[in-house]
C-alpha cells in the first residue's frame, strides 16, 4: 500500500529519479564554479578578486527562490530580447531542466567558492613547494596534492553545501520540472490526500540525505590518511 | 676532485634579487663540480636560502645564469620588465634534476613514506612503477629507514621523516641536490642522524649544496665553504682555508660567536 501509494508510486518515484539527477549535476556545476571561484579569490589579479567577490556577495544576499525565478523567467525574456539582435528570430523555449540545473549549480558553487577557498588556504604553501621543487607542474601538484590534502578541510562544509543543495532541488518544482516535489503535489491534489504524498516525499529526502551522509563519512575516512587522531 | 676541464654539475653567474626594495643577493657566482659538497653559511638574513631556492627558481632571481650540466635556464623580461622563465616547462625539467631538502621536510602528509618516494620518479620522471619501488628501497635502506617505508610521516620522528625527505631527493637520481637548512628544524638529539645520512652522501661522491648552521658539519664533510653576508660572498674555499685563515672580518665575528 504505502509503496503503491494510491497507484502514484511509479509516478513519484520518476519524480525522485529526477530530483537525484537534478541534485548530481547541479553538485558537479556547484563544485566547478567552486573550485574556478576559490581561485579566482586566492589569485594576484585583482580583476580575478573582484569577479569572484561580486560572486559570492550577490548569491549569497539574494534568496534561492528569487534567484530561480530571476534566471528562468527573466532569462528566457532576456534571451528572446537579444537573440533577434543576433539574427536568430525564433522563439526560444529555455529548458526547465537545465535551467533548473545551471541555476541551483551557480547558487551552490557561490556557498561551494567560500569552502574550497578556506581548505586551499589550510593546505600548508611547503606541501605544494615540494611538488614545484621536484618539477611538477601547476596542473600536476593541483591533482596530486592540493586537491587530496585540501579535501579533508573542504568535507565537513561540502557535506553541509551538499545536503543544503539536495533539499532545494524542491525548487525547481515552481519552474515546472516533475521532480518528486510536483509529482507529490499532483497527487495530492487529484487524491485530497496531501499529507500521505508530502510525507512520503519528506520520508524520501531523509533517505537520500541519509545516503549522501554515508558518502560523506567514507570520503573523510579516505581524505583523513596520515593526519594524527588525537 | 674536481677539474677546470669537465663541465660544472651546476653554475651560477651574478645572481641578483630583491625583495621591493630590500637587495638580498648582490651578484653570487658559484660554480659546482661533480662531487662538490659545498657548505653555504651565514646568519638569518644574509640570503642564504635565498640563493638555494633561486638556483631551482622557487625564488626567480632579478638577473644571473644558471646553468645546469651544460644546460641553462632561458630567462626573459615579461611586460612590467620583470625577469622571469621563457618556458616553465624547461623549469620544471631542470629542477627535476635539482631535488631539494627543506628545513620543514615537507613530506607529502597524505602519502606514506615509499609513496612519497616513488611519487617524482613516477609521475614526473615516467620511471615504471616496479623499477620506481625497487629504488626507493635503495634509497630508504641508505638512509636507514625502510622499515617506516609504509608509515605516514606524521607517525615518524623528526629526523626519521627528514631522513625520508632526503630518501626522496636521492630517487630523483639527481645532478645536484639542495640541502635548505636540513637540521634547524630538529631536536638536537636527531640532529646526528641526519648529519649522517649527509655525511655517507658525501662519501658517495654526490653533488651537494648545504645551506646549514652546523659548523663542524661545514669543517668536517664539506669540499668547500661559502660565507654569506648582506647578500655578497666574503668567503670562499676550502675549509681549513676558511675556517684557518679567515679573510672577512663579519666572519671572523661569526665562528667567534659559535
Amino acid at each position: 500500500m504505502l509503496l503503491n501509494l494510491h497507484g502514484y508510486g511509479p509516478s513519484i518515484l520518476e519524480g525522485t529519479l529526477l530530483t537525484l539527477k537534478v541534485s548530481v549535476i547541479s553538485l558537479i556545476i556547484a563544485m566547478v564554479l567552486g573550485f574556478t571561484g576559490a581561485m579566482f579569490k586566492l589569485s594576484k589579479s585583482r580583476i580575478l578578486n573582484f569577479i569572484s567577490q561580486s560572486y559570492t556577495t550577490i548569491i549569497r544576499g539574494i534568496p534561492d527562490l528569487v534567484l530561480m525565478l530571476l534566471i528562468f523567467f527573466g532569462g528566457q525574456v532576456m534571451l528572446n530580447q537579444i537573440a533577434p539582435k543576433f539574427g536568430y528570430d525564433s522563439y526560444i523555449d529555455v529548458n526547465p531542466f537545465i535551467a533548473g540545473v545551471l541555476t541551483i549549480g551557480f547558487i551552490f558553487g557561490a556557498y561551494m567558492t567560500e569552502t574550497f577557498r578556506g581548505a586551499i588556504l589550510a593546505v600548508s604553501p611547503g606541501q605544494l613547494e615540494a611538488g614545484y621543487a621536484f618539477g611538477m607542474g601547476k596542473i600536476k601538484v593541483f591533482f596530486r596534492i592540493l586537491f587530496p590534502q585540501m579535501m579533508r578541510h573542504a568535507l565537513p562544509g561540502f557535506g553541509n553545501n551538499f545536503l543544503v543543495l539536495i533539499k532545494s532541488t524542491a525548487l525547481v518544482s515552481i519552474i515546472g520540472l516533475d521532480d518528486m516535489v510536483r509529482k507529490a503535489s499532483i497527487a495530492s491534489g487529484s487524491t485530497r490526500l496531501p499529507f500521505t504524498f508530502y510525507f512520503a516525499v519528506a520520508i524520501i529526502y531523509l533517505i537520500i540525505t541519509s545516503c549522501s551522509g554515508v558518502v560523506l563519512s567514507w570520503l573523510d575516512r579516505k581524505y583523513s590518511v596520515g593526519v594524527l587522531k588525537g | 676532485m674536481t677539474s677546470m676541464t669537465t663541465q660544472p654539475a651546476l653554475s651560477v653567474y651574478d645572481l641578483h634579487k630583491s625583495f621591493g626594495s630590500l637587495k638580498v643577493l648582490s651578484g653570487i657566482s658559484v660554480s659546482a663540480f661533480k662531487g662538490d659538497v659545498i657548505s653555504i653559511l651565514g646568519s638569518s638574513g644574509s640570503g642564504k636560502s635565498t640563493f638555494l631556492r633561486c638556483i631551482n627558481m622557487l625564488e626567480i632571481p632579478d638577473s644571473g645564469r644558471i646553468i645546469v650540466a651544460g644546460e641553462e635556464i632561458l630567462m626573459k623580461k615579461n611586460r612590467h620588465g620583470e625577469n622571469t622563465p621563457q618556458n616553465m616547462k624547461q623549469v620544471e625539467q631542470i629542477r627535476s634534476r635539482l631535488s631539494m631538502v627543506f628545513q620543514q621536510f615537507n613530506l607529502w602528509s597524505h602519502m606514506t613514506v615509499l609513496e612519497n618516494v616513488i611519487e617524482a620518479p613516477v609521475h614526473v620522471l615516467k620511471v615504471p612503477k616496479k623499477e620506481a619501488l625497487e629504488r626507493a628501497k635503495i634509497c630508504l635502506e641508505k638512509v636507514g629507514i625502510y622499515n617506516k617505508a609504509s608509515s605516514y610521516p606524521a607517525h615518524l620522528s623528526g629526523g626519521q621523516q627528514q631522513r625520508a625527505a632526503i630518501a626522496r631527493a636521492l630517487a630523483m637520481e639527481p645532478e645536484a641536490m639542495l640541502f635548505d637548512e636540513p637540521t634547524s628544524a630538529l631536536d638536537p638529539e636527531l640532529v646526528g642522524e641526519v648529519l649522517n645520512v649527509i655525511r655517507s652522501l658525501a662519501e658517495e661522491g654526490r653533488t651537494m649544496l648545504v645551506v646549514t648552521h652546523e659548523m663542524a658539519f661545514a669543517k668536517d664533510v664539506s669540499s668547500r665553504v661559502i660565507f654569506l653576508n648582506h647578500g655578497v660572498i666574503e668567503e670562499d674555499g676550502d675549509p681549513e682555508q676558511v675556517f684557518g685563515n679567515p679573510k672577512s672580518e663579519r666572519f671572523k665575528q661569526f665562528i667567534a660567536g659559535m
